[in-house]
């Protein structure tokens, strides 16, 4: 019974651990630079199958399997680079229109990226194979759980308290608070806005696929895992609250354990549950649950 | 002056066309006027009151699914019956739903929607028993005005009697719609979209006329979602699926969305270009989302606002 229940709830923390990461990279953009970025799914997924390459890469060229979780990591971060050219290539066009417009835009995003992953990959499912068993497994009362989830809780923890650390505590996280609070008062202080939505929209892209890369040894990449997951975050965001980071870690949790544990007590209820939920908080308070008063 | 000659060449050709192009065009024909229907309704929402649905596809979704357990499971199986119990459907459902959206506005009004529209998906997915699951439910060929059309083969059924009742259905939707925007409600839509709070004090009951608005665009989407089944023969979740939504508003924002008959040209580019597309390169969502990029970027009127340059400057509204 306790293992049981160690179990569920194990796997739901897992999730939320994922979740949190592609969440955080939603609500930085959000908060910042006002678009609520549907690609982020996107990003999450371009990781996951960037991840899946780098490790093949590194263990076909005799790197030690033990350490696969080093160039699982650097190609995630890596490819999250690419953030660079979607900010500079399209988003800067369509800060100062309708949102209606940067949503369509970033759904072009999705678009396209699901086809490019489609082109690089192929159709099939992708997986790492059973390299993550390499670490072992834990028993934690009488449950067994892989010590590769327990790294990747540990490291999205220690993203999130980093996230609060930047954002608090340094001098860039102060210029995003600010621009966060009021654009133009921020740009008159002599803040370089291109700049910091640069690199804004390049750290919340880097959030998503590294993600995707942490999440993918204990599944398989599959092309459609994009447009799955951001339906999820989009979840976490508005249980959390758009634009608040102490949101997407609460929202991450309940999302993540709410489905772990419907999931294994009424399969049918599993998502169904938590978009009732995103109904209820919608309704019942639009800013979630940590946000700022309602737009 | 050049609106009525433009309809009257489109009417002939559509009236025409069964006849003289080559079936396959013909039966790609069938989902452009199913999908004229849905967006001259997702138009009304988007275009003229200013409020974009993530989550319409909902309503497709009910409407092919209502016609799909009338003709498998209860034996309903004259169109004439099943294109109201469609509308009657997506209208029932979007009574509630449309009243707890439109109390919210831009972005919180298209996550609501979308969670909406979600919720249904999974239903449709999870729900096995009652919807089929992913593998969804067949859709009969229906009775059009009370025959079977029994000597006409499954081709030949889709590309003469359904095509021109798609068209007449369509002609209808039309000329239903162009009375709405014209008559003083439409108005009242296009003042809340444009200025809100002055519509608000010049006596219009905003979020009522808002909530008008979603139930006429949810009863077309349901009524188009019937249409849509009939040459599509197997409905299943992905009509509810959000990305759905989203490819029907970049429809009707390929067309143009301050235009009338922007979201059917819309309509008519999507699936000719997609057709096209796919015919030499696999990749069509790539090739789609840049063109997706470029109008959101450089042309927002759509293909209306580039056709209208010449003429008159392109508007676009901020809702």
């Amino acid at each position: 019974m306790t293992a049981n229940l160690v179990n569920i709830l194990m796997g739901g923390v897992f999730h939320a651990a994922i979740l949190f990461l592609v969440a955080a990279g939603l609500q930085v953009v959000f908060g910042v630079q006002k678009i609520f970025n549907l690609a982020c799914g996107s990003f999450y997924a371009l990781g996951a199958y960037t991840g899946v390459s780098a490790v093949g890469y590194f263990t076909a060229h005799g790197g030690p399997p033990a350490l696969f979780i080093i160039p699982l990591a650097l190609g995630g971060l890596a490819v999250g680079l690419v953030g660079v050219v979607v900010e500079r290539g399209l988003l800067r066009f369509v800060y100062d229109r309708d949102e209606t417009f940067q949503l369509l835009l970033t759904f072009a995003l999705v678009l396209m990226l699901e086809d490019l992953i489609r082109m690089t990959w192929g159709t099939a499912p992708v997986s790492t194979g059973g390299l993550y068993l390499n670490y072992g497994q834990a028993r934690i009362l009488g449950a067994t759980v892989p010590v590769y989830n327990l790294i990747v809780i540990a490291a999205s923890l220690a993203i999130a308290l980093g996230i609060g650390w930047l954002l608090s505590r340094t001098v860039f996280g102060r210029i995003i608070r600010a621009a966060a609070d009021n654009r133009e008062m921020a740009e008159a202080l002599g803040v370089d806005m291109r700049w910091v939505y640069v690199r804004v929209f390049t750290l919340g892209t880097m959030l998503g696929t590294l993600g995707g890369a942490l999440v993918i040894p204990a599944t398989a990449a599959m092309s459609e895992m994009g447009i799955e997951l951001i339906v999820e975050a989009f979840a976490v965001v508005v249980i959390g609250g758009l634009g608040s980071m102490r949101g997407a870690f609460v929202g991450a949790l309940v999302v993540g354990i709410l489905r772990s544990v419907a999931i294994s007590v009424y399969p049918e209820l599993e998502m169904l549950l938590i978009y009732l939920i995103v109904i209820a908080v919608l309704l019942w308070r639009p800013s979630g649950l940590f946000g700022a008063a309602a737009a | 002056m050049r609106t009525p000659v433009v309809l009257s060449l489109v009417g002939i050709a559509f009236l025409g066309l069964p006849v003289l192009a080559p079936a396959y065009y013909v039966t790609l024909m069938l989902p452009f006027m199913a999908y004229g229907v849905v967006l001259l309704g997702l138009n009304l929402l988007f275009g003229y009151t200013g409020l974009v649905s993530f989550g319409h596809a909902l309503f497709i979704g009910i409407g092919a699914y209502t016609g799909a357990v009338l003709t498998t499971h209860l034996g309903v199986r004259h169109m004439e019956l099943i294109l109201p119990a469609a509308a009657l459907a997506a209208a029932v459902v979007a009574a509630p739903v449309g009243a707890l959206c439109v109390r919210y506005v831009k972005i919180y009004f298209g996550m609501l929607t979308l969670a909406f529209g979600m919720v249904f998906y999974t239903f449709l997915l999870k729900f096995y028993k009652l919807t089929g699951g992913d593998e969804g439910m067949r859709m009969l060929r229906p009775y059009l005005l009370g025959s079977e059309w029994p000597g006409f083969s499954k081709t030949a059924y889709l590309i003469g009697p359904y095509y021109y009742f798609s068209l007449a259905v369509l002609v209808l939707a039309t000329l239903l719609m162009w009375r709405i925007v014209r008559s003083p409600f439409g108005l009242c839509l296009k003042t809340i979209r444009d200025n809100p709070l002055k519509a608000e004090s010049l006596g219009v009951s905003v979020p009522r006329y808002r909530w008008y608005a979603f139930m006429i665009s949810a009863v077309y989407a349901g009524a188009g979602g019937a249409l849509l089944a009939t040459p599509t023969g197997n409905v299943d979740p992905t009509l509810a699926y959000w990305t759905h939504s989203g490819n029907i508003v970049f429809m009707v924002l390929l067309g143009g969305f301050s235009s009338f008959f922007g979201p059917l040209l819309g309509a008519f580019a999507f699936i000719f270009l997609q057709d096209t597309v796919m015919s030499v390169f696999p990749y069509w969502r790539l090739i789609f989302g840049a063109v997706l990029a470029f109008i959101v970027i450089f042309a927002p009127g759509g293909l209306m606002g580039l056709f209208a340059r010449g003429r008159r400057p392109v508007e676009v509204s901020r809702a």
